[in-house]
């Protein structure tokens, strides 16, 4: 089944994860509210957002663990929910909080979930328990949090897949280990495997990504490469000029504006870009560094208008028009 | 010292949070059902005739001896109307309390949720001196309440308050020893099942002691639930005996914390050794009976046990009896044969219910395997949701038979070495297969629960508990017979001596099946949830 799929890419095909309108509630509470998600294969996608935002539970959505309330999803062409076991021969998961049979060794839980998986490459397992420094022979309930994500991290990476579901995977590893798995990542792409990556550390997704995806409140709120996403934003701008023009704060597009003696700083949306740098000119341009928005900005520009939106939905003012 | 238990105050008010519901509910129902059988009793033997009547019956009847124990004064009718609650309520309570103190210590422990408590202003012995404040508060609560409860419904003061002291004593023995357990082993179910075996065994010396010619024998002496006994409440209200459960309690907690203080959090006596590197299981089914094994080891040794006691003491019946009257009575039930029969028909009949204990503990790891996010991992490889249910379910069918044939065996191997008579053998495993069903249909209503309603998987323990006591004392509380037939092990075949109905047995296989099919359906249509 697997080799037809993977040699015959239909249409809808090209995508690993095609997720359309998801909505999930549980009892009374709308968890997610219409996640758009598309992956495309052979990509390394971050899925970012806050504590609580719907990141596992889209993920478990795709795993077939819960049952959508509404929308579609396809994983690798097929549906989590009917297709779960033919689903899973091809996908590994390595979840955020790992919990581990506490009376088996790290090394007898490896192998176990490789066989359930269906593939275990022995000579991956081998490096990658080298690569991570995992003693296999200690009991489960000896090991420490992130000793628990190496093991699930090992066996997902020592298995032949397509498709790396990865839920926060470098929450309790240490700065070295999170090298290691950077590593691992740039190779899984090199060896044209798809990897969603979810995380709420944004230098991870700035060194491993293709594209991101932020998820806000239970709706992705944008998705893209970094490229576009910075397009979208503001950048800072810091310029020393001779004389400090007086009608910098009436352009279009400016925002946040100080002045301190010739030193001139804002934040500028793309579109007023060119008339302020043309106003700064005019004015006698000693230096000019114009910075893109990192993806930190990004993400708490984001946060900060779904802590607005609370503020909003808390006490209704008449009139919103947006 | 004093910083040691910091946070007691603190921990105690968290387990009552925590068991609002739990605690108060056992309590009424505990006091409940020693009013309501003592109410009945009176009505059911008006005179004081028929009262010693009864009680020289049931004296003279070795099996009823040996699950209730003797009644002391005949002519007492508190003696009579409560000798169904004395050792068997007393080992209902004594379970109730492992499962509080586990519950408050090592379960909390192993969950790592303690680690959470212990971070903040909490002394190391709080956790330990907050649940044996918890577990021994309501011991004793609940003998006071059972004490009111039976004042209430017109026995004397002095009896009363001599039984609710000896339920209470009860509690908190098993309070204590599970403390001592608890400290042990790193897993909570391991302790549980540690602290629930010394039920089982003190359960069963005293049966051994009540059955020994002029009892109690010294067998008695050896069980906490036979200190019980022996307070003798309604006859005689020996409250010197108190002093015995009392002392064992004032040596066990010492000993806990003693244990507790020399060792890390989270850790059990025994140090971790390193393990194989590489694993040999190969599917969830293996996984499943890995988990599972040790469990299932445990229960055979303890069943295995007491089956050969108890088998070894059934041909005592006959020496029992001594007065004529109760000799014809015998002859109308089929002579000597006949009432050994019924002594070891109880006897498989007990077992039954036992092992349909195991059955729910058994089943019940689906949930908990679930709720530690096992399942998680398990069903996000190309393991099926169905394969994942059945492996537990499969295991728990196989114990409950494995543990059946065996005991059979057991009493048989105990019975057949007293007497002589190895063939008894046969018979014996014959009527505890017979047992199977319903135990089955038992496991079976704990996957309909993990299928629809998993977080209610636990109260199937509470559904167990009703069914044991219907079977008790449905008859004696007139209670109507189709809420009777409610309960699976009412139409368990009594054997050996009693008639084989094969249809109830077909029926309870039907239901069994028809259950497991439910829960099937439902697990494979809801969400995977902690």
């Amino acid at each position: 089944m697997a080799s037809d799929a993977a040699g015959t890419p239909s249409a809808g095909d090209s995508e690993a994860i095609d997720v359309r309108g998801l909505v999930k509630r549980f009892g009374r509470a709308t968890v997610l509210n219409g996640v758009d998600l598309h992956v495309r294969r052979g990509e390394v996608h971050a899925f970012l957002g806050p504590n609580g935002a719907g990141k596992t539970t889209t993920l478990r959505l795709l795993l077939g663990l819960l049952r959508s309330s509404g929308g579609s999803m396809r994983v690798l062409g097929l549906d989590p929910w009917a297709d779960q076991s033919q689903l899973h021969r091809r996908l590994a998961y390595v979840p955020g909080d790992v919990a581990l049979w506490p009376n088996l060794t790290g090394g007898e839980v490896i192998d176990l979930l490789g066989r359930l998986r269906g593939s275990l490459n022995e000579k991956r397992r081998a490096e990658m328990i080298e690569r991570f420094a995992l003693d296999p022979t200690k009991h489960a309930r000896t090991y420490s949090k992130g000793n628990r994500q190496k093991v699930a991290l090992i066996s997902a990476l020592a298995s032949d897949v397509e498709l790396f579901l990865l839920d926060e995977p470098t929450s309790g590893l240490d700065p070295l280990m999170e090298a290691t798995f950077r590593e691992c990542v740039k190779e899984l792409r090199s060896a044209g495997k798809t990897v969603l990556l979810s995380s709420h550390i944004l230098s991870e997704a700035e060194a491993l990504c293709d594209r991101v995806s932020i998820i806000r409140a239970g709706v992705v709120v944008e998705t893209g490469t970094l490229e576009e996403l910075r397009h979208l934003t503001r950048s800072t701008v810091t310029a020393v000029v001779e004389r400090v023009p007086s009608d910098l704060a009436s352009i279009e597009g400016v925002h946040g504006l100080t002045l301190a003696g010739q030193r001139v700083t804002a934040h500028v949306d793309p579109a007023g870009l060119n008339a302020f740098v043309a106003a700064l000119s005019a004015a006698g341009l000693r230096s000019l560094v114009c910075q893109p928005p990192t993806l930190e900005e990004l993400f708490l520009r984001h946060y900060q208008q779904q802590a607005r939106g609370n503020a909003k939905r808390e006490h209704p003012t008449p009139g919103q028009a947006k | 010292m004093s910083r040691e238990f910091a946070g007691t105050g603190a921990l105690v008010r968290l387990a009552l949070r925590r068991d609002r519901w739990l605690l108060p509910l056992w309590l009424g129902l505990f006091a409940l059902m020693a009013s309501s059988s003592a109410s009945a009793t009176k009505s059911l033997y008006p005179t004081q005739a028929s009262r010693t009547a009864a009680a020289n019956v049931i004296n003279a009847t070795a099996a009823l001896v040996a699950l209730y124990g003797r009644i002391y004064d005949p002519t007492s009718l508190g003696a009579i109307a409560l000798i169904k609650l004395t050792a068997f309520g007393a080992s209902l309570i004594a379970v109730l309390m492992v499962f509080v103190v586990i519950r408050h210590t090592r379960a909390e422990e192993e969950t790592g949720r303690l680690e959470l408590v212990a971070a903040g202003v909490v002394g190391r012995a709080a956790p330990l001196a907050a649940a044996l404040i918890v577990a021994h508060g309501a011991s004793a609560a609940l003998g006071l309440f059972t004490a009111i409860a039976l004042r209430a419904v017109g026995l004397p003061l002095d009896g009363s308050l001599a039984f609710g002291l000896s339920w209470a004593l009860t509690g908190i023995s098993f309070a204590s020893i599970a403390a001592v357990t608890a400290q042990l082993t790193t897993g909570s179910r391991a302790a549980r099942g540690l602290a629930l075996s010394s039920v089982g065994l003190a359960y069963a010396l005293r049966a051994v002691g009540d059955l020994a010619e002029r009892g109690p024998g010294w067998a008695s002496w050896l069980s906490p639930i036979g200190w019980s006994q022996q307070i003798r409440p309604f006859a005689g209200d020996r409250w010197w005996i108190a002093g015995l459960p009392v002392a064992l309690a004032a040596v066990l907690t010492p000993v806990a914390f003693v244990l507790r203080s020399h060792r890390d959090l989270g850790s059990g006596l025994m140090a971790d050794r390193p393990g194989p590197s590489r694993g040999t299981l190969g599917d969830a089914l293996g996984l499943a009976w890995r988990l599972q094994r040790g469990m299932l080891a445990a229960w055979l040794v303890g069943c295995i046990a007491m089956a050969i006691v108890l088998g070894a003491v059934a041909h005592n019946v006959v020496g029992l009896l001594t007065s004529p009257q109760i000799r014809r009575f015998m002859a109308a039930l089929g002579g000597a044969r006949g009432l050994i029969d019924g002594f070891l028909s109880a006897e498989v009949g007990i077992f039954g219910t036992i092992v349909a204990s195991y059955g729910v503990a058994a089943c019940a790891r689906l949930r908990s395997e679930e709720v530690a996010g096992h399942v998680e991992l398990l069903s996000s490889t190309a393991t099926t949701r169905a394969r994942v249910a059945a492996s537990h379910f499969g295991v728990t069918l196989s114990g409950i038979a494995v543990l059946l044939v065996c005991t059979g065996a057991a009493i048989g191997v105990g019975h057949g070495l007293a007497t002589g008579d190895l063939r008894q053998v046969g018979r014996l495993v014959g009527a505890a297969v017979a047992q199977i069903p319903a135990a089955w249909v038992i496991a079976s209503g704990v996957l309909v629960l993990f299928g629809w309603t998993p977080r209610a998987v636990p109260s199937a323990w509470g559904i167990l508990v009703v069914f044991i006591v219907l079977g008790e004392f449905g008859v004696l509380w007139r209670l109507p017979k189709w809420l009777m037939d409610a309960s699976p092990f009412a139409h368990s075949p009594r054997l050996p001596g009693g008639a084989l109905h094969v249809r109830s047995i077909v029926g309870l296989l039907a239901v069994s099946a028809g259950l497991a099919a439910a829960g099937f359906v439902g697990w494979r249509r809801r969400d995977v949830i902690g």
